[in-house]
């Protein structure tokens, strides 16, 4: 018996215009994006060199003066803000006098190194924060015992923390790795706990009436349904591992990370300023592509959702 | 149909609600019912007459305040446990990270159905709701009738004894609903389901059912059971004969006078001890009290 009226009604899109429609939008969301990042760029650079312009120090090239500024206010002087060209061009001098390796390489070195550390704690930080939100989930009894000391660990300041972890665990790059799994496993809890109730109840009605075991409604319902929530405190997570590794690694005794470059550069910061806005820009840089990284995985895995997924 | 033995049975359920630990809300008071294997059971009324609330306790999805429910001589615990329920919701509950395909096999997951016998399965009932060509879709690359008719082709797909379908096409426009109407009647006729079906759409009620069961609200209970005799196959042409009409009415008025039936006394203590035959509603003689079942 079957009958046309019911085939796919005339209005509906095919599957293929509605993919192609996805993904043309995705593109142009895309394009949209980076002309406002590099707005955004473009303005705070704008107002960086306007203001030395207004009220710096003298501009020179190679000893000469090519510009005076007309104000003069000590904030806008070349060490607390060189000029931007100098801060790139730092990136290309080697990173210490009478060395081979330019900066840019001891940096991408170093942040490598870091990144290694702060990857460590992400994926132990993360797996805690997993396993403690779905036992949070189920036992309420658990949940209000406990969950107070997980809140209570983060308003610990780190920097009091990690000479603590440190004198615990030794000098190494355990205790680092211990650091920022730390900062990490503490977005998750939170965000997880709430992701893994965040199911359609209606949903939880149709397993129950399969008689689904709660292993089942854990695997295919309240798991699946809270990776949105999962991806979102990943993101947190990735940039807060950063962190942790770069802020542990100077008491924690590693020299080849982006902290220990950063203590060095900050420690020489009035004759070689820009050293230091490199390593920051470095270490934001780090941030991003992990964070991005994370971006990249959630699309994909989000795919076929849907818009609103 | 050789099987006489009821499906359902329902004895003296009741539930109540309570508000704030005090008021108690009666929302089902002593609701006997038999549906028999291979009937069309709808359940209709206004809304808090409890024709979800009974849906639920007859899948064992909450628990009645009192009263027995029986499923295929079993307690609705056991019936569960023993898969013997196909839900349809109002909603889809589709998941959304499923394909179609994948949202049909979930239930066959569940029940540990090896893989190749899962998409078997899953496709076989796929092209029963005539969605073959929409198996890797994502729910929401779907209308909502189309979603809805996943949401069926789901409950079947582990061929439950008893299909629970709680307002499924409530959402759904009036030519949608049509169309899914004339799917169900196909779909139960091929596969020989018992089906209880809660809706408040009159013409529905009385377009699917072999019974019609009539509720009224405060406290929820049973007012009047309507046999409908109109022959199947039922199409289009259905709901232009004269009796589908008649039966229209009648269910109209049994809905709107509930009680005042006098004559034929189809209060609620009589009609809802009736399994095998509805009372005779008041408005038209030639109502059919024989069970015209199948």
């Amino acid at each position: 018996m079957s009958n046309p009226a019911l085939a796919a009604p005339a209005g509906l899109a095919s599957p293929a215009t509605v993919g192609m429609r996805v993904r043309a939008a995705g593109r142009v969301l895309v394009s949209r994006r980076a002309r406002l990042a590099l707005f955004t760029v473009g303005l705070a650079l704008l107002f960086w060199e306007g203001g030395k312009l207004l009220f710096g120090v003298p501009w020179r090239a190679d000893g000469a003066l090519i510009w005076n500024p007309p104000f003069r206010i000590p904030f806008f002087n070349d060490i607390n803000l060189p000029h931007i060209w100098a801060v790139l061009g730092g990136f290309f001098q080697p990173w210490q006098r009478g060395k081979e390796l330019l900066l840019w390489e001891y940096l991408a070195g170093a942040a490598l190194f870091t990144w290694r550390e702060a990857g460590l704690g992400f994926l132990f930080g993360s797996a805690i924060g997993l396993v403690l939100a779905t036992v949070f989930v189920h036992s309420r009894l658990l949940e209000r015992a406990f969950v107070p000391y997980v809140i209570a660990s983060q308003t610990i300041p780190i920097i009091a923390l990690a000479p603590l972890i440190i004198s615990a665990f030794g000098q190494s790059m355990g205790s680092v790795v211990l650091i920022a799994t730390y900062l990490v496993f503490f977005p998750v809890t939170i965000a997880m706990i709430r992701g893994l109730r965040s199911f359609d109840p209606r949903a939880l009605e149709l397993m129950r009436s399969y008689a689904s075991p709660r292993r089942a409604i854990y695997w295919k319902l309240r798991l699946p349904a809270s990776l949105p929530y999962f991806f979102t405190s990943l993101k947190i997570a990735a940039t807060a591992s950063i962190v942790g590794a770069i802020i542990g690694e100077a008491p924690g005794g590693i020299q080849n990370g982006l902290g220990r470059v950063i203590v060095t550069f900050s420690n020489y910061y009035a004759t070689g300023p820009e050293k230091l806005w490199c390593a920051v820009i470095a270490s934001a840089l780090l941030g991003l592509v992990f964070y991005g990284l994370i971006a990249l995985v959630e699309a994909r895995t989000l795919r076929g959702r849907g818009p609103a997924g | 149909m050789t099987d006489n033995a009821p499906v359902v049975r329902l004895d003296g359920i009741t539930m109540t609600f309570s508000r704030g630990g005090q008021a108690l809300t009666t929302a089902l008071e002593k609701i006997d019912l038999e549906i028999r294997r291979g009937e069309f059971v709808s359940l209709i009324g206004p809304s808090g007459c409890g024709k979800s609330t009974l849906l639920r306790i007859i899948g064992d999805l909450i628990a009645p305040t009192a009263g027995e429910v029986t499923v295929n001589g079993k307690p609705a615990t056991r019936a569960r446990l023993d898969r013997d329920y196909g839900m349809v919701f109002q909603a889809p509950v589709l998941f959304d990270w499923r394909t179609v395909q994948g949202n049909v096999e979930l239930p066959l997951e569940i029940l540990r159905f090896d893989r190749a016998k899962r998409t078997a399965r899953a496709r076989e009932m796929l092209e029963l709701v005539e969605l073959g060509d929409f198996v890797r879709h994502h729910p929401y690359q779907l209308s909502g009738g189309m979603q809805q008719r996943v949401a069926i082709a789901r409950a079947l797909a582990f061929e439950p004894s008893i299909l629970l379908m709680d307002e499924p096409f409530g959402a759904l426009d009036e030519m949608t609903r049509e169309r899914m109407n004339l799917e169900v009647l196909r779909i139960w006729e091929q596969t020989g389901t018992t089906v209880v079906f809660v809706t408040h759409s009159i013409p529905e009620a009385v377009f699917l059912s072999s019974r019609v069961v009539v509720m009224s609200p405060r406290p929820g209970r049973i007012t009047n059971i309507i046999d409908i005799d109109l022959q199947r196959p039922r199409n289009d042409a259905t709901r232009e004969t004269e009796r589908y009409f008649e039966l229209v009415t009648a269910v109209r008025e049994a809905l709107h006078h509930p009680g005042s039936t006098g004559s034929s006394g189809s209060t609620s203590s009589t009609s809802s001890s009736g399994s095998a035959a509805g009372p005779r509603p008041p408005s038209t003689g030639r109502l059919a009290v024989e069970g015209a079942v199948g």
